[in-house]
């Protein structure tokens, strides 16, 4: 597949302060890729950088092979969801989904087809003559998203279009956004603080944090292969304490010595290992290397979710057996369920 | 007991701002020039109005000039603003601090400041107070009315809603026609109504600022109330008062009827 | 963020604010400062304080009217803001209509009521009282300019008034509070913006006219506004004199309004947008 946008050396500054550094990213054509991370890390002002809001301070943007850094949004073959929808209030739901092609002066004709297509694919036929103000957060969503693709643009930018939609709403948009992506095969940006969406919904997932990458990769690889404690705690709870690597394959947390899976860092290297509560298996203490005192018991579900006080630190287990608060319980994983990584220049918790 | 002593005292406010306007209504009807004593009814004053040339084309002359100035100080205030609600927030500050000068100084400065600048352009440039020294004077007494009518309106605007309109294909100025003036639209209309309101009300500017060619109807009334008694002023008095209630009732209808609207709209929701 | 922006929207406005407010007031300060062949000078200056009896009369009557503007407004503003919101409309443009005609005209009425002819000694009349002289006197002028700027106290106060969230008088009630203490321990600091940008807006057009003072009270009560005035466009031409009396009450407003605005800060923008 061919990158459709690369940003290189992507540097954006606000009032002395960097809220880009340096950032090389490459969509690839006809991909759901997803910006992932907290508030202020970059990931909308990357997204405004593509739809051309914002000029960086230094860098490039290409698109299809042209370098495009200096073109008006109005001249990219680019459209934008915006956070709040961003819906022209005067005007009812077919002449907001008209209006990009109203611009084009395209013959009505055209436009009333290309509408009527849009209508249909986001589910809204009968609601032409409707005032945008008078629809629901989920259908002006649908309006938004329809105004977007009625262009065919090559790539869609979504920012957060899901923020003010309630939890259920929130999974069936994501859904049919998924749906959507896949029938017009085109690439989607998608800008989102929720990890789980993240996962679910895309194919890439851009880690992103105080303007920089963190990493890059498919859902999987992200949950499974977090390449720093950042990463593994943004994607899913984690418990993540410092070690250091003995040697291959065996690294030392709390003064005990565990098998790993992982290798390549110097001996003696000071590392943060992660362990995922639903990776802990209870056990009878005489049986673990590492024990602990159950602090709080709370009953989740599918699951029971444990706090354990365990060598001064509080751990976070997932069982589907509860165990009582005071009790000591011991505590096990295996090999591959201890995610060896390099220490972040920042100690996190 | 309260509430009937309240409605003494609404009343009596209310007859005291009503009780002079009343009296010339009904003084405008007397076959004398008596303003103490009614000695029967007549339109005469009302005949003599309309036949008073200098009355006529001094309220031509208020009318052109408010309309030419309203619609001048709406197009360059509304642009105006939406020039300072992109600034940066000290400069922003500093021009709607001097935006307002106008409409919190008294306006016998105003005037008497324009009065000084236009001396002295009249002295070099060989041109006369007139037509054109009254309508600048009015464009800048009715700009910032439209200016802090339109900023609020554009402050509420969804900034994304412009963003939209670029991103759909929209050049800057296509985007500010198709989007952003149907959003702003109430703010430049009331500041536009404002701006004719002021305008035609106007006596302290246009007294400094006007010369002896061009009058406005203020300035006519002004030198008539200095001379004699006149009645066709009670005449006058009474036609304004009807126009007056009628332009408020026919507003208020229309206000009241979008209100209606809108807060069934909500409910259909 | 930088954005795609049009500030030079504000381009046009910017020359016109500056040619048409900024150079016209420092003209005002150039001719204050300068005599007639434009040397500089104090003695426009120190010619206004021979005028200070004149200042002082206008910041009386100024004062008292805009005192007697606020005992009046406060009740009425308060008795509207707990009426119905329907009434309240249509009240509120009984209130405010008589503002709309000019006040020229409505000061001329007053000229036809007091005079010593007028109707209100011709009703006295009636009773064997009078005639009494109240056309031409300081209360006359006061009486005007109550008149004509009342509205101008109404409105800010009314429209803070009307913002008062009517839970937290309950709230108040709630407490403890009957309702002159509801009155005094609530709404009366809660409407102080509203009053402050009221005193503003009545005392500023007071202590300037000149035509209320020439109507009413004659020629014997000069005010500011007619020293300015006849500087300018009466006999006695001498414009330097003028911008210095000019110079001088803004200075005197300015201080005003900066104690004015420690008050009522937030509101008095959205009070001048309302009327």
């Amino acid at each position: 597949m061919n990158n459709i946008v690369s940003l290189r050396d992507i540097t954006v500054e606000f009032d002395d302060e960097k809220i880009l550094d340096s950032i090389d990213l490459d969509i690839k054509d006809k991909e759901f890729i997803t910006l992932l991370g907290p508030s202020g890390c970059g990931k909308t002002t990357t997204l405004r950088i593509i739809g051309g809001f914002l000029t960086p301070n230094s860098g490039k943007v290409i698109f299809d092979g042209k370098e495009i850094t200096n073109v008006p949004p109005y001249k990219r073959n680019v459209n934008t969801v915006f956070q709040r929808y961003a819906l022209f209030p005067h005007l009812n739901v077919f002449d907001n989904i008209a209006f990009g092609l109203r611009v084009q002066k395209l013959p009505e004709k055209e436009i009333i087809r290309r509408v009527g297509e849009m209508l249909e694919l986001v589910n809204l036929m009968g609601y032409e003559k409707r005032s945008v103000n008078k629809l629901s957060g989920g259908q002006q969503q649908r309006v938004a998203i329809a105004r977007a693709l009625v262009n065919r643009p090559r790539l869609l930018l979504l920012d957060e279009p899901l923020g003010a939609l309630d939890l259920k709403l929130r999974k069936e948009m994501q859904i049919e956004l998924k749906r959507i992506q896949k029938s017009m095969e085109i690439t989607f940006v998608f800008v989102t603080h929720d990890q789980e969406e993240a996962l679910t919904m895309s194919d890439t997932v851009v880690v992103m944090k105080g303007g920089h990458i963190q990493q890059i990769g498919s859902p999987i690889d992200i949950y499974n292969e977090p390449v720093n404690s950042f990463v593994a705690d943004f994607i899913g709870e984690s418990n993540i304490v410092s070690g250091a690597m003995i040697r291959d394959r065996e690294v030392e947390i709390l003064g005990r010595r565990f098998e790993c899976v992982d290798g390549g860092f110097g001996a003696n290297e000071h590392v943060d290992v992660v362990i995922r509560p639903e990776d802990i298996k209870v056990s009878a203490p005489s049986e673990a290397k590492l024990t602990g005192i159950v602090e709080s018991t709370i009953f989740k579900g599918v699951h029971y979710e444990m706090i354990v006080d365990a060598c001064d630190g509080k751990w976070k287990i997932q069982s589907t057996k509860a165990v009582e608060p005071g009790q000591e319980i011991g505590m096990r994983f295996d090999p591959e369920d201890l995610h060896i990584m390099k220490k972040m220049e920042e100690h996190r918790r | 007991m309260k509430k009937i002593l309240g409605k003494i005292y609404i009343a009596l406010v209310l007859m005291f701002l009503y009780i002079p306007i009343f009296v010339m209504i009904v003084f405008s009807f007397n076959t004398t020039k008596s303003r103490t004593v009614m000695s029967g009814f007549t339109f005469d004053w009302y005949i003599k109005l309309f036949n008073n040339e200098l009355i006529m084309s001094s309220l031509r002359n208020t009318i052109i000039i408010a309309v030419i100035a309203s619609v001048l100080a709406t197009v360059l205030g509304t642009f105006a603003a939406v020039g300072i609600s992109r600034m940066k927030k000290i400069p922003r500050m500093i021009i709607t601090n001097i935006t307002t000068i106008p409409m919190i100084n008294p306006d016998i400065i105003t005037g008497v400041s324009l009065m000084l600048l236009f001396v002295f352009f009249a002295a070099r440039m060989n041109f006369e107070f007139g037509f054109v020294t009254l309508v600048i004077a009015h464009i800048t007494f009715d700009v910032p009315y439209v200016i802090m009518n339109v900023l609020p309106k554009l402050n509420q605007m969804d900034p994304n809603l412009h963003e939209a309109a670029l991103d759909l294909g929209c050049s800057p100025m296509m985007a500010f026609r198709k989007v952003v003036l149907p959003e702003i639209m109430p703010g430049v209309l009331s500041g536009f109504l404002m701006s004719v309101t002021f305008s035609l009300d106007d006596f302290v500017v246009s007294y400094f600022t006007s010369g002896a060619t061009s009058q406005t109807l203020p300035i006519t009334i002004y030198s008539m109330t200095r001379r004699k008694v006149s009645p066709e002023i009670n005449a006058l008095s009474t036609i304004i008062f009807i126009v007056v209630v009628i332009v408020l009732v026919v507003k208020n209808i229309i206000t009241t009827r979008n209100l209606k609207l809108t807060s069934e709209g909500e409910r259909n929701d | 963020m930088k954005g795609i922006s049009s500030k030079a929207a504000a381009a046009p406005y910017l020359i016109w604010m500056a040619v048409f407010i900024v150079v016209p007031l420092i003209m005002v300060a150039y001719f204050a400062f300068t005599d007639e062949s434009g040397a500089f000078t104090l003695d426009n200056l120190a010619n206004v304080a021979q005028y200070s009896n004149i200042f002082i009369r206008s910041i009386w009557l100024a004062a008292i009217s805009t005192v007697i503007c606020l005992v009046i407004a406060y009740p009425l503003s308060y008795m509207l803001s707990g009426m119905k919101a329907h009434t309240q409309s249509t009240m509120l443009m009984i209130v405010m209509l008589p503002m709309w005609m000019n006040f020229l005209l409505r000061t001329y009425a007053w000229m036809a009521i007091l005079g010593n002819n007028g109707l209100l000694n011709t009703l006295l009349g009636f009773f064997g009282l009078g005639p009494y002289k109240l056309l031409n006197t300081q209360g006359a002028v006061v009486l005007g300019m109550v008149y004509n700027y009342i509205p101008f106290m109404i409105l800010p106060i009314y429209s803070v008034m009307v913002k008062i969230d009517k839970s937290v008088i309950e709230a108040a009630r709630d407490l403890g509070c009957n309702s002159v203490n509801v009155l005094f321990r609530v709404i009366l600091p809660l409407s102080f913006p509203g009053v402050a940008s009221g005193i503003t807006m009545v005392f500023v057009p007071a202590i300037s006219t000149f035509i209320i003072s020439r109507m009413l009270g004659g020629g014997g009560n000069l005010l500011v506004g007619d020293l300015i005035e006849m500087q300018f466009l009466g006999n006695s031409y001498n414009p330097n004199l003028g911008a210095a009396i000019s110079f001088v009450l803004m200075v005197i407003l300015l201080l005003i309004m900066t104690i004015m605005n420690q008050f009522g800060e937030d509101d008095t923008e959205n009070d001048r947008v309302l009327m």
